[in-house]
């Protein structure tokens, strides 16, 4: 027996509340962040993931303070992503309890942000979230997907999987890999592209987007090479607790901390 | 007098280090700290990091904390994490630093992730990080309540290896095996992280606040 895979409940907030949207859009509430980190944390959750989706600057330090009170009483690692553009925001919200800080569109503008916030703090605290949507291949090309920016809205031109090498390369020490397409649509991880980039890169991948039943969790693992799999409204509206999930992956020959 | 320091020489987070140690022991005053005097009076030591061996190496030094920390390895009870851990050993291949040389031993880098495969056939990433079982190879008042096998969470790329199997006091597969725990005297060490590692972490970080560990003569000597 080994190294557990695991299962990450994903919290995106805004406003002080946490939400689901689909497909990147069209946010439904779904309460309160510390309430729901206790309970995920009591139901066995690996680890507890924080996107913090606020559109403007105002409100940013609100997600210091929920994490601030996270921290005190939810005694697994917590990531914290969204709005990080500096060495400094990494600064901030380790200091708030973060125990890794998830980088997206900053990183494509400035990679090396990765380099300079990694050697500082070191690559086990950082990772590079990847927004991913499949393009057509030119001629024969099979399966390619391209990197996408600003909550999913702008296209970058850079190809995920080169993408995510590079950003091992200059010190990322995981990488939490959404597949737009399938966000929020309930139809499973895009495999595909899972299994492309974690089998590219050496640090583990974090499976993300479109999980709708326990089978998927499974798949991600097994077909996708996920280290670890990442879902939000499976679990917020109580269809399926972690313990479930856990249970069903086990019996599934996935080895997990029950 | 400080019941606990907690050495802060500016490598990594130790906010969830000092939130789990308050939340174990409510009544202690747990002291975040840089300065070497309040090491040397605190009751209780923890040694975390995080990062590369070399710049922890370099950061203690720089601000004049090597002394109290192995005066306190020499003294107290003292609790290594992480880097903690590995600091204590005489040398690591990462930078190919020198270490503290409190145990015998080196610190030594995983093999690349081509080269490992789980049950699976599924290559093992490299930094190791998630929650892994730890299977007690001693007795020791800091295991109590905590079963063998038992989880915990671990993130690293460098793993020890001692030099004679005495100060084990755990290991841990990944997919070989590796010491993931030392204790010997004062001192208990741990690769993982007992402050993001849920109930069991915990029951660690409680056991070390209430342990009263056998000095050696030698240690003693050395606090006279």
């Amino acid at each position: 027996m080994g190294l557990a895979k695991r299962i990450i409940p994903c919290l995106d907030v805004t406003n002080g509340r946490v939400v689901k949207g689909i497909n990147f859009v069209a946010l439904r509430d779904a309460g309160d962040p510390v309430e729901i980190s206790r309970r995920y944390d009591e139901q066995g959750a690996d680890e507890l993931t924080f996107l913090d989706i606020t559109a403007s600057s105002d409100n940013r330090d609100l997600i210091l303070r929920i994490i601030e009170e996270v921290a005190a009483q939810v005694f697994i690692p917590l990531t914290v992503g969204g709005g990080v553009r500096q060495v400094e925001d990494v600064r901030r919200l380790l200091n708030a309890g973060a125990d890794k800080v998830s980088i997206n569109t900053s990183a494509v503008q400035n990679p090396q942000l990765i380099a300079e916030a990694a050697g500082h703090y070191g690559s086990q605290c950082i990772v590079v979230a990847i927004d991913a949507k499949q393009v057509s291949g030119a001629g024969a090309d099979t399966n390619r997907w391209e990197v996408f920016t600003h909550g999913g809205r702008k296209a970058t031109g850079l190809d995920a999987v080169e993408w995510a090498k590079k950003m091992q390369s200059l010190g990322a020490g995981e990488i939490l890999l959404t597949s737009m397409d399938r966000d929020g649509t309930r139809n499973g991880f895009d495999l595909a592209l899972t299994r492309a980039v974690s089998d590219a890169v050496d640090v583990p991948v974090i499976a993300s987007g479109g999980v709708g039943n326990l089978q998927h969790l499974v798949d991600g693992v097994l077909q996708g090479h996920a280290e670890a799999v990442l879902a939000a409204s499976i679990f917020h509206y109580g269809e399926y607790s972690i313990r479930q999930a856990k249970e069903y992956m086990a019996q599934h020959g996935i080895e997990v901390r029950l | 007098m400080t019941d606990i320091a907690i050495i802060d020489y500016g490598m990594g987070n130790l906010r969830s280090v000092s939130k789990a140690l308050e939340h174990v022991a409510p009544n202690a005053s747990v002291v975040v700290t840089s300065d070497p005097v309040v090491v040397r009076q605190a009751a209780r030591v923890v040694f975390p990091g995080q990062g590369a061996m070399p710049n922890c190496m370099h950061e203690m030094d720089a601000r004049g904390l090597r002394d109290a920390v192995l005066d306190a390895a020499a003294s107290k009870p003292f609790l290594g994490i992480c880097l903690g851990l590995q600091m204590l050993f005489e040398s690591s291949e990462e930078g190919n630093v020198q270490g503290l040389g409190i145990l015998p031993g080196k610190v030594r880098h995983f093999p690349p992730a081509v080269a490992m495969q789980d049950a699976n056939g599924q290559r093992l990433k490299v930094p190791h990080m998630g929650w892994n079982q730890v299977h007690q190879a001693i007795e020791h008042p800091l295991w109590q309540g905590i079963t063998t096998d038992a989880r915990f969470y671990f993130v690293h790329s460098y793993y020890v290896e001692t030099a004679n199997p005495e100060p084990v006091a755990a290991y841990s597969f990944y997919p070989f095996q590796f010491t993931c725990a030392v204790a010997k005297d004062n001192i208990f060490a741990v690769q993982f992280h007992p402050e993001k590692s849920h109930a069991a972490g915990l029951t660690l970080l409680g056991n070390f606040v209430r342990w009263e560990p056998n000095f050696t003569t030698k240690a003693s000597q050395i606090r006279a």
